[in-house]
């Protein structure tokens, strides 16, 4: 199938790729733009694993063809830390053992950040739902929803 | 070490620092299985078997081949032929021979220029077959008029006159189970079943193989053990292993499913035929679903017998399990000493059957077996406690094993810590919460032998006195951090100056995969070896600076340092100094240890769960879960309890949603995630954990292995919590809504 | 002589017997000397056993030793997830 030339933002950056028009945009970040942090755990949107914001909306980057990211503003786990220095919800993670064999880390950091910019004070409860759509199957999600609440309060007191 | 020399005070052992991976885990640097990419490579596809059972009649790959862009194509005919045993099941599980064995067993395999070329292609690649009756269910199996999978498939274990579909029989036990029963005050036989399940890791199994026509490869994987993907692989294909490089990539969970082979020497006989270009193949969530893991599903009969005051008499099982097609792939062998593990019985007889069935072929999964047993034990134990309206832990504690206890599969116990855990569920504050309505309790004990195995670690100072260590067991969950703090611990450096690496099949001799919870165990003990050993050489570098001789230097605080007023006045030589002039003193420190590590010690835990029946739909809410378990020590405490939270929300998966559901027509109906239900994050409470340590004889910090007994209290634990809540019985997993609401309302009618 | 203790279904290998005793000093010795005694018994050991020597639960080493005095139980080789 002819490729259809595609211009987009990631992360701040303005890119470019090829896209043939089958292929998601978690395909075109992985294979196209080198951005392997985002990750494919099932393909059909209910692992989460390959979370990304697409102009502020938390999206499963495979259910998104690449095609439609042109003219989008696109974050990945690979923008969240700014100028070297950690977010609080992935210093958290790494303090509180939220992550043990890190594979649903980046989606779930993706998707627990856009929570916090909407709601910093989440409580257990609407942390487990909004990350309902986020399977780990490492941590049984005790010591993930522990983090994001630190990272909420440690926000909170520093805004 | 002897066990009287374990002391607390340590000074890393027992913290929680960051893991030395966390920051690339956070950021998505870390390069997992799918993540890795080679100038020129092309990618793969496989074509599976849409039948549960068929002949296959004929492969044509001539369109597929006609596509621009397409390299290689490999059926069976390309592997070579002879193999026996294990390599010749691997083999037919890589790719078919004659007969597709279940639904998505690999046919044939392509590989073109793009990864959306290779799906096209392996649609083109068209596949003839015969389809054969079939069947899935472990009991139906075995029925005298049920289709035989392999004929003469039977190793020398099955008695005459078995059905075919028999391929292995186990039995053990001691005492007189008769008169056991007979001196009960009640004997009672329950029969229970369990659904297989999958390991359900995240990251689906991906790999990248290279290989040239001289037949030498590398391959870079996602795997529990890659000493293992080398020596199946070159089993596979006919190579030597010593050919074969193999390096793991990070791993995104495996819980035993990742080791072994499943598609991974594909890259290889693909690479071969496509001009030594490499080839990344990586799996679909469906295809890991239908391919890959899963674990056995069983039959078990349970008879036990109870005097009055708890005492258990004498105990019988019989269990029947299947583990797909291939034979050696259920846990039998596991299950039955798992399954009175726990207890000190005067009298018990196991017995076990594997029946083949058209099923993929199993892998382990986390305490293969234990859980299964556990549920059926546990369950029946549970029963006999209510009706007698004794206390679970009571009569746990009345029966529980300890030092010197002969156990039910027949060696005696060391020191080990189910004891500890019982008195510690018992004296936790949720144990004396009061339940509302439509609310229930269950408690439930669980066992796991843990496993030492084959090791090999190397480690090296550094030119600055700080340390590297080089494993061969894949960190899935923090195993780099727990090595870490034993090695400084043991050399007295801080955490921070010692890297551990997990390092490719080229650089250590073997070691086997990240599996049986040993790699905190076996490699930090062989890590601590090391660390003794490079240790005695600096001693000696201090001695020959200092013209003493050796034994006259100690090991303290990181330095050298003279043992005693005889030895003479010399400031502490530390790490940094000895690591800045060891080119001059003698070359390069190091310290390596191989070994097959023994001393395991045996691992114990408890569970305690509430729940919530909701009486109109069947659904159970869990409303909080203790897990109490052994460590023996808790080197790194958080992750630690990472393997406890972990465990239990596998096995309230396990108990509560997930199931292989195959159609009549033996397609396994629920392939996706959506279908295939994991507990997710608002299924689950918080998960309360009590590390109990009783430290293990057989390592120099005490450690048990925690990974695998986890899983499995919770099935048997849920049941019981379950039928306190509606008054109902479930003998049959997953106990999910619609079974559970048919329990209540067939107890209305009752 | 070390006792060594098979599992019923091993037993039919070995004229019936539940313990068997062998001259061996290390579990290599030991399968070898059971696969002398009771040839019946060489293809479950050659698809791998594990054995309990003295409590000691060893997965797969032939080297580990055994005493005149052990009590040894062979189990069926142990796999983890």
């Amino acid at each position: 199938m002819k490729k259809v030339h595609v211009t987009t933002n990631v992360n701040g950056d303005q890119v470019e790729f090829l896209a043939d028009p089958r292929e998601t945009l978690l395909d075109c970040l992985r294979n196209h733009l080198d951005l392997t942090g985002t990750k494919e755990g099932c393909g059909t949107g209910d692992c989460g694993a390959c979370s990304v914001t697409l102009d502020g909306t938390l999206v499963c980057s495979c259910l998104v063809l690449g095609v439609e990211a042109e003219g989008k503003k696109i974050e990945t786990i690979e923008g969240m830390a700014s100028d070297g220095e950690l977010h609080p919800l992935q210093r958290k993670f790494i303090e509180h053992a939220a992550l043990q064999c890190g594979f649903c880390t980046p989606g779930i950091l993706v998707a627990a950040k856009s929570l916090l910019d909407t709601n910093p004070d989440p409580s257990e409860s609407e942390i487990r739902f909004w990350l309902a759509g986020n399977l780990c199957r490492c941590t049984g999600y005790d010591k993930i929803v522990r983090a994001v609440q630190d990272a909420a309060a440690e926000m909170r007191g520093a805004a | 070490m002897a066990k009287d020399e374990i002391t607390k005070g340590y000074r890393l052992v027992g913290t929680r620092p960051n893991r030395p991976d966390g920051l690339d885990k956070v950021t998505g640097r870390a390069r997992y299985g799918a993540d890795f990419s080679l100038p020129g490579m092309l990618w793969a596809a496989v074509v599976r078997s849409p039948h549960a059972h068929a002949k296959i009649k004929r492969i044509d790959a001539s369109k597929a081949l006609a596509l621009d862009g397409v390299k290689a194509v490999v059926t069976r005919a390309d592997l070579p032929t002879g193999l026996e045993g294990e390599d010749l099941n691997l083999q037919e599980n890589t790719l078919a021979g004659e007969k597709a064995l279940y639904d998505g067993h690999a046919v044939a395999a392509v590989a073109a220029t793009s990864q959306l070329l290779a799906q096209d292609a392996a649609r083109l690649i068209e596949v003839e077959y015969e389809v054969l009756p079939h069947v899935t269910d472990v009991d139906e199996a075995m029925k005298p008029g049920a289709p035989v999978i392999r004929e003469g498939a039977a190793d020398y274990s099955v008695p005459e006159g078995m059905h075919p579909n028999v391929v292995r029989h186990m039995e053990f036990g001691h005492g007189d189970v008769e008169a056991g029963f007979a001196a009960a005050d009640i004997v009672r036989e329950g029969t229970y079943k369990t659904e297989a399940t999958h390991q359900g890791y995240i990251e689906p199994h991906a790999c990248v193989g290279q290989m040239g026509e001289d037949g030498r490869g590398e391959m870079w994987v996602c795997t529990q053990g890659h000493w293992y993907i080398r020596r199946m692989s070159a089993a596979v294909l006919g190579i030597e292993a010593a050919n074969l490089r193999v390096t793991p990539s990070e791993i995104g969970g495996g819980f035993g499913g990742k080791t072994t082979i499943f598609m991974e020497p594909l890259t290889l006989a693909l690479s071969k035929k496509a001009g030594g270009r490499p080839v990344k193949l990586v799996m679909s969530r469906a295809e890991v679903l239908r391919a890959t893991g899963p674990t056995a599903s069983a039959s078990m009969d349970v008879k036990i017998g109870m005097k009055k005051d708890g005492t258990v008499t004498a105990g019988q099982v019989m269990f029947r399990m299947q583990g797909g097609a291939f034979v050696g792939m259920s846990p039998i062998g596991e299950a039955l000493p798992c399954a009175f593990a726990c207890y000190d019985i005067p009298a018990l007889k196991h017995e076990a059957v594997e029946v083949l069935a058209n099923r993929p072929k199993a892998a382990a999964y986390r305490a293969p077996g234990s859980p299964m047993a556990a549920f059926a034990v546990e369950s029946l134990m549970d029963e006999m406690c209510r009706e007698l309206h004794l206390d679970p832990i009571e009569v746990r504690l009345k029966n529980a094993a300890k030092e010197g206890t002969k156990s039910s599969y027949g060696p005696i116990y060391n020191r080990i810590g189910l004891v500890e855990t019982l008195e510690a569920a018992k004296a936790h504050p949720n144990y004396a919460i009061r339940l509302g309505p439509n609310q229930g309790r269950g408690v439930a004990s669980g066992f796991w032998f843990n496993h030492g195995g084959e090791t090999s670690v190397s480690l090296a100072i550094g030119e600055d006195g700080t340390v590297q260590v080089s494993i061969g067991t894949p960190d899935i969950g923090g195993s780099r951090a727990s090595i870490a703090l034993m090695t400084a611990e043991t050399i007295g450096i801080p955490y921070e100056n010692v890297r551990v690496n997990v390092v490719e099949t080229g650089a250590l001799g073997v070691n086997e995969p990240t599996h049986g919870s040993r790699a905190t165990f076996a490699s930090g003990k062989a890590a601590v070896e090391a660390a003794r050993q490079a240790i005695a050489e600096m001693c000696r570098r201090a001695a020959a600076e200092w013209e003493i001789e050796p034994e006259a230097v100690e090991w303290k605080d990181g330095a050298a340092q003279p043992a005693g007023p005889n030895a003479g006045k010399f400031p502490p030589m530390t790490i940094a100094e000895i690591g800045a002039k060891m080119g001059g003193t003698g070359g390069p420190i190091s310290g390596h240890h191989e070994t097959n590590a023994g001393g395991v010690g045996a691992s114990f835990g408890t569970h305690v769960v509430d729940v919530e029946v909701d009486p109109e739909t069947g659904r159970t809410t869990v409303l909080r879960y203790l897990v109490v378990q052994d460590a023996g020590t808790a080197i790194h405490p958080a992750y630690v309890e990472g393997q406890y939270q972990g465990g239990a929300a596998q096995g309230i998966g396990w108990a509560l949603n997930e199931e292989y559901v195959y159609g009549s027509d033996g397609r396994l109906q629920n392939t996706v995630f959506l279908d295939y239900r994991i507990p997710v994050a608002s299924d689950l409470p918080m998960i309360d954990t009590v590390i109990v340590e009783v430290p293990n004889p057989g390592h120099p910090y005490g450690v048990r292995g925690v990974g695998e007994t986890g899983i499995t209290p919770p099935l048997p634990a849920l049941a019981a919590a379950i039928a306190e809540a509606t008054g109902a019985r479930l003998r049959s997993l997953p106990m999910s809504p619609p079974k559970v609401l048919a329990a209540i309302k067939a107890k209305r009618q009752a | 002589m070390a006792r060594v203790h098979l599992w019923s279904s091993l037993r039919r290998f070995a004229d019936g017997q539940e313990m068997v005793e062998v001259e061996a000093a290390t579990v290599g010795q030991m399968f070898d000397a059971l696969a002398r005694a009771y040839p019946g018994l060489a293809p479950a050991i050659a698809a791998g056993l594990s054995v309990a020597v003295d409590g000691e639960v060893i997965a797969n080493s032939r080297s580990a030793p055994v005493r005149p005095d052990s009590e040894v139980f062979l189990l069926q080789r142990l796999k983890g997830g």
